[in-house]
């Protein structure tokens, strides 16, 4: 297989991994206001991603920084040209990220009330963003001959980007009320077990929609049979849902999601960001990556380290594996 | 104005606060890995008090550098995308490796040391913290190697069908003797930062309230983060030495606009201070230091420090017409204040460890006053450190081969630069406030007692049993 092939899957694996791990950071700091009735709920929701979030976060820093490495015309006129919702989405990610840090440093309601709002608003806007950004780079942004972005903000207002940020959002809203049944105990799970089945039914339409006008726009066979291993996925987790088989609910969000990333990198390839003006503009995984050297080397460190870094952030899920509840929160 | 200038303020401010938090990450994350170390040696309750207090400062430090570094990495791309893809095949490849290398170890491993107090064997805890740390440190040598490529460019070649940079020799940009040098400066100056910060919580506790219990504990504190200060001080000299002459070699123009050193000159003095114009047209009253610059720049009493001029014509010459010289008043004054600021948060260390000789314990007011402002004086002086080496490159983005003004993102217009700097100007403000008044809050409520952690209630079984820390 060629280097850039393999970059690009790295990257499509990348996205997918970040996807699935903090969809349902986002999922739990949307369900929020809503699963939390009082402060030590809240609290419980918030601690069943507490050890986690940062180090689920970094996959996008990663999945970032390969980007730049191994396909910097794609990095630089992807980035550039999704200026604005990618500016809202850094916003939305300092606000929740401090915000988890600090709600619990001071035991003003008042304060805990603005940092719920951040935890809330900075889980909403990346859900619904990163959803638009992804559905523009599938379907293509006006790029002219030398890949810079000709278009304007609306341009990426599309229908097909919204629907993209809702499903992305209701995707991650599910995932996270999945994952919340999974790890808390009490009437927290209960509420989450229930509104998942709930919020998984619309999901299941907008998803199943979402890839169905995705594959009109691009498609080839891997990505119908990806497409539809999301939709039998996502299906599959919510009737564990409904039957109360939190681990399986959770195997199948995850699954749903990833497949569903996998979906629009499949139908993409070999494109990495087409032009929806000149021909030439399209950026392909040929086109805008780095040289044979320095794919090569960082293949080797991607090769190294990887396995490194998947061992040990499973491990710590499995150090913090326990359920928890209201009783486990500390007075202070 | 126009979308360069906003681009340029932009990555000038949010580089320098993305910066206020490095350095306590950095330092503050190996002196309380240090700390705990101590107490699972000795089993001293002090130590772990002292982990328990300092980690708690450090976490509220450390929630800031994470979420600022992210914009770090998303702005090169947003506001400087012909840079990035005049560079990506160089630079990308450190940035790509140091967050799967070091972030990811920083954030899991420090993650668990948050979250792992009741949940960890007491080794594996203690590792935790290590580990963190030695992620924070390698991350700045990746970002560092990837910095000191735009001060001076190794390991690459120009394409010239493309015009792009491409790299060539991997090691060569990983041992960038820029990077070998800067490496040490910084992380001596990130415990500068993190030792004064020790002294200041820990001076103000043991002034404030002399005959506190804990008075042995802060009296450790401050001599702890004194001779850490101090220790750091002397690496932060003797590495920004090897630096100035580095310098001197491979960015001249710079070391010349530390000066304002327009004529080439042998010996050359150091000014102290210049009242009046830099800009070499007219005389000026100075305090001059003879001979130093000579000896910065080359090692030699007598070497020879090449001139503005000099290296303007030169470059002109080299690169076509053009002015190739820096803002004198920015490099001359942020290369002073970097070095006087640094200084003195030594000798208010010198003082704090004198005050401290023989078992006394200082109470002096002025005392108290010179340990507050400590902290903030090593934390200007790398600010001041970071715009010298910054500004002093321009108007190159990478030495040489790049402008700075042809790096801009050109599809990126003035409202959406103008946008993006007005809000993370805003966020950032907002939060320093609320960053700087949580620090004091807890820096105040001072060592945490540990009679009065919950004890193993034998009423609850161990699944009932309250998490150690919770958010």
């Amino acid at each position: 297989m060629e280097l850039t092939t393999i970059w690009f899957l790295l990257i499509a694996v990348l996205f997918t991994g970040y996807f699935i791990l903090e969809g349902f950071d986002f999922g739990v700091g949307m369900l929020l206001p809503v699963l939390g009735r009082d402060d030590r709920e809240r609290r419980v929701l918030i601690n069943t991603i507490g050890p986690v979030w940062d180090g689920n976060e970094v996959w996008l820093i990663t999945a970032g920084g390969a980007m730049f490495a191994a396909f910097p015309e794609w990095y630089a006129t992807m980035f550039s040209g999704l200026y604005l919702p990618l500016l809202l989405i850094l916003l939305a990610l300092i606000a929740r990220g401090v915000a988890f840090e600090y709600r619990h440093k001071r035991p003003e309601p008042s304060w805990k009330r603005r940092w719920d709002a951040a935890i809330f608003f900075g889980s909403l806007v990346p859900a619904v963003l990163w959803g638009v950004a992804f559905a523009n780079i599938l379907r293509g942004v006006p790029l002219d001959a030398q890949h810079e972005y000709v278009g304007g903000l609306l341009d990426l207002l599309n229908p097909y980007a919204l629907l993209g940020g809702v499903t992305t959002a209701a995707l991650f809203l599910t995932h996270g009320a999945v994952f919340i049944a999974l790890k808390t105990v009490g009437e927290v799970r209960e509420r989450a077990g229930k509104l998942a089945v709930r919020v998984g039914a619309v999901t299941a339409l907008l998803a199943v929609a979402f890839l169905a006008w995705t594959l009109g726009i691009r498609s080839s066979t891997l990505a119908v049979a990806l497409a539809a291993a999301a939709a039998v996925a996502l299906i599959a987790g919510l009737a564990a849902a409904r039957a109360r088989r939190e681990g399986w609910a959770f195997t199948g969000t995850a699954a749903a999601i990833g497949l569903a990333v996998a979906t629009l990198f499949a139908a993409l390839f070999p494109n990495v960001l087409p032009s929806t003006l000149d021909a030439a503009g399209t950026l392909t995984a040929t086109n805008a990556a780095s040289t044979p050297y320095t794919l090569k080397i960082m293949s080797w460190i991607a090769v190294v380290f990887t396995p490194i870094v998947l061992a040990y952030q499973g491990w710590t899920y499995w150090v913090f594996r326990k359920r928890i509840g209201v009783a486990h929160i500390p007075q202070h | 104005m126009d979308a360069l200038d906003v681009a340029r303020w932009q990555f000038g401010v949010t580089t320098v606060y993305h910066f206020l938090f490095v350095p306590l990450t950095i330092g503050l994350s190996v002196l309380v890995a240090i700390l705990q170390t101590m107490w699972h040696r000795t089993g001293n309750e002090r130590y772990l008090k002292l982990t328990k207090f300092y980690g708690k400062l450090f976490l509220i430090n450390f929630a800031m550098g994470v979420v600022t570094g992210i914009v770090q990495e998303f702005q090169f791309g947003m506001n400087w995308s012909d840079y990035s893809r005049f560079v990506g095949d160089v630079f990308g490849a450190p940035l790509a490796i140091e967050a799967l290398v070091a972030f990811f170890l920083e954030s899991t491993f420090l993650g668990l040391w948050i979250f792992g107090w009741d949940r960890l064997p007491k080794r594996l805890h203690l590792a935790s913290i290590w580990a963190a740390a030695i992620g924070s440190t390698l991350s700045a040598y990746f970002i560092l190697a990837a910095n000191s490529f735009m001060q001076n460019p190794v390991g690459y070649r120009i394409n010239p069908d493309t015009g792009r940079a491409e790299l060539t020799d991997f090691v060569a940009l990983l041992t960038n003797k820029v990077a070998l040098v800067t490496f040490p400066h910084t992380i001596a100056s990130a415990f500068l930062v993190a030792g004064s910060l020790l002294v200041a919580v820990a001076l103000w506790h043991l002034i404030r309230n002399r005959d506190s219990a804990d008075t042995p504990t802060y009296r450790f504190a401050a001599k702890f983060g004194s001779w850490v200060t101090l220790i750091a001080a002397g690496a932060v000299v003797i590495s920004g030495d090897i630096q100035g002459k580095i310098m001197t070699q491979v960015q001249p123009m710079k070391m010349a606009a530390a000066e304002g050193l327009y004529n080439t000159e042998s010996p050359a003095s150091f000014s102290v201070l210049t009242v009046g114009s830099l800009d070499g047209s007219r005389e000026v009253f100075a305090i001059k230091i003879p001979y130093l610059l000579s000896y910065l720049g080359t090692g030699h009493l007598d070497g020879t420090v090449r001139g503005i001029d000099d290296l303007q014509a030169q470059y002109a010459s080299q690169y076509g017409a053009g002015n190739y010289a820096p803002i004198i008043p920015v490099t001359y004054w942020s290369f002073r204040f970097m070095i006087a600021f640094g200084m003195a948060a030594a000798a208010i260390a010198l003082l704090v460890l004198w005050t401290h000789r023989k078992g006394r314990t200082p109470s002096s007011k002025w005392l108290l006053r010179a340990g507050l402002v400590m902290p903030l004086l090593p934390l200007l002086a790398s600010s001041f450190g970071w715009i010298f080496t910054e500004m002093g490159r321009q108007p190159w983005i990478v030495f040489g081969e790049m402008l700075t003004r042809n790096g801009v993102s050109r599809s990126v217009s003035l409202t959406e630069v103008l946008t993006s700097f007005t809000a993370f100007t805003l966020i950032y403000a907002t939060l320093a406030v609320v960053e700087f008044k949580l620090l004091v809050r807890y820096a105040k409520g001072g060592v945490p007692d540990l009679t009065e952690q919950p004890e193993n209630d034998d009423s609850h079984d161990d699944a009932e049993r309250p998490l150690a820390f919770a958010y």
